[in-house]
């Protein structure tokens, strides 16, 4: 059950890993939809914490291409649940996430990620 | 009941069948429902604010129903699969993670805006593998600097937990100041043996509107004496001396004792007393 609001909060944390950690790449990722409460609040309020440009493009590879490339300097209402679709209605259920620099594999099984790491990666 | 940390680390102890037993025990679940709801209240979050809140080792989704049920969006992750396959199984909302928390957090900073946990940091005090990164120092750290960073400024985050003793806190509460936390520790119902509860109140910048340390709860002890039934039996085993015997009553004391009794109640041809009374006999050959 990851949903692309955690995704877009997720860097690698392996040793030695801190620059060019985020976002994760998505792997075969097996995506389903599932219905959540719109709450315009929250997701208004989720804005400011959000990195765009990997929110977008992880919806893209994920095949949703309803927001645009930009952060909207107006927030209506049509957006919201747009936005409200993407963050938290679209689970990874299977698939991995890559670090894109130490290239770490991150399994997703059930939609449960394993986020453990082996000994020598454990800063 | 022995601890169950001292038994196997968490992703053993807590396996299938565990699993289950846990989810399932009433007493637990109350137990646990309690503990979430105070550790909500001295979260002191704003009212009627959606928040984003972070559950550290959410187990079987005990807490994270109550979260649901308050209507937070949350994020849990814990260590045993068998838990969170439970967890799955219950259906809860929140995102669930397969996590070690004492190899730290990947979140971004100022991704929270707070975190529980409940009855998980003990498991955190024992080492392992004699491996330098398992040493319970090390991960304490690891764990307390990730969150740090992952919470929003101000925010809070309250852990509730077992200590076996004073060192354990005071290792803990040490290396979360290290770790840049302010805070401290809040005791509930600090003289009732079962009712106590201890929670490790952390807050990042100056936690929210409130900055004080929050009182812990106190009244409700536990009724009648707060010894066990046959303590008084056990009391006078004890008082027998080491050896278990009773004390010789033969001896000169009592001696002297039963005589000037005698005397008092005038009975006749009560021998004197003089150095020889209760003196031993040589061994004779």
């Amino acid at each position: 059950m990851v949903r692309l609001i955690t995704h877009n909060l997720l860097a690698c944390h392996a040793k030695g890993c801190t620059t060019n950690n985020f976002p994760l790449r998505l792997q075969d990722a097996a995506v389903e939809l599932r219905d959540a409460e719109f709450n315009a609040e929250f997701v208004r309020g989720f804005l400011p914490r959000l990195e765009w440009k990997a929110l977008v493009g992880a919806a893209r590879e994920l095949g949703d291409k309803s927001l645009p490339e930009e952060m909207p300097e107006m927030v209506d209402e049509e957006f919201l649940q747009k936005l409200h679709h993407v963050l938290l209605e679209i689970h990874i259920d299977e698939g991995a996430m890559v670090c894109p620099n130490c290239g770490h594999v991150y399994p997703i099984a059930n939609g449960i990620p394993n986020m453990l790491l082996a000994e020598h990666e454990i800063a | 009941m022995s601890r169950p940390e001292l038994v196997a680390p968490p992703e053993i102890y807590y396996g299938d069948s565990e699993a289950r037993k846990y989810t399932n025990n009433t007493r637990v679940q109350n137990i646990q429902a309690d503990m979430t709801y105070r550790a909500l209240e001295l979260l002191n979050l704003p009212p009627d604010e959606p928040a984003f809140l972070l559950d550290i080792g959410c187990g079987s989704g005990l807490s994270g129903e109550i979260l649901d049920e308050q209507g937070y969006t949350w994020v849990g992750c814990d260590i045993a699969p068998s838990m969170l396959e439970v967890a799955l199984e219950r259906e809860v909302e929140g995102d669930l993670f397969l996590q070690d928390i004492g190899q730290g957090f990947g979140f971004r900073p100022g991704s929270f805006d707070g975190a529980i946990s409940i009855s998980v940091l003990q498991w955190l005090l024992n080492a392992e593998t004699s491996h330098p990164t398992s040493s319970p120092p090390h991960r304490l750290t690891r764990f307390f600097t990730t969150l740090h960073s992952a919470l929003r400024n101000p925010s809070r985050a309250i852990l509730q937990f077992y200590p076996t003793s004073d060192d354990q806190i005071q290792l803990i509460t040490s290396i979360a100041q290290k770790a840049g936390f302010g805070g401290g520790i809040v005791v509930d119902y600090p003289n009732s043996k079962k009712a106590r509860k201890v929670f490790l109140c952390l807050f990042v910048g100056s936690g929210g509107n409130n900055q004080q340390v929050p009182k812990g709860l106190e009244g409700e002890e536990e009724e009648g004496d707060a010894q066990a039934r046959f303590e008084k039996r056990r009391e006078k085993l004890k008082t027998r001396g080491k050896s278990g015997r009773r004390k010789n009553v033969k001896d000169r004391d009592w001696i002297l004792k039963k005589k000037e009794l005698y005397r008092k109640r005038g009975k006749e041809s009560v021998p004197r007393d003089s150095k020889y009374t209760g003196r031993k006999r040589k061994a004779v050959f």
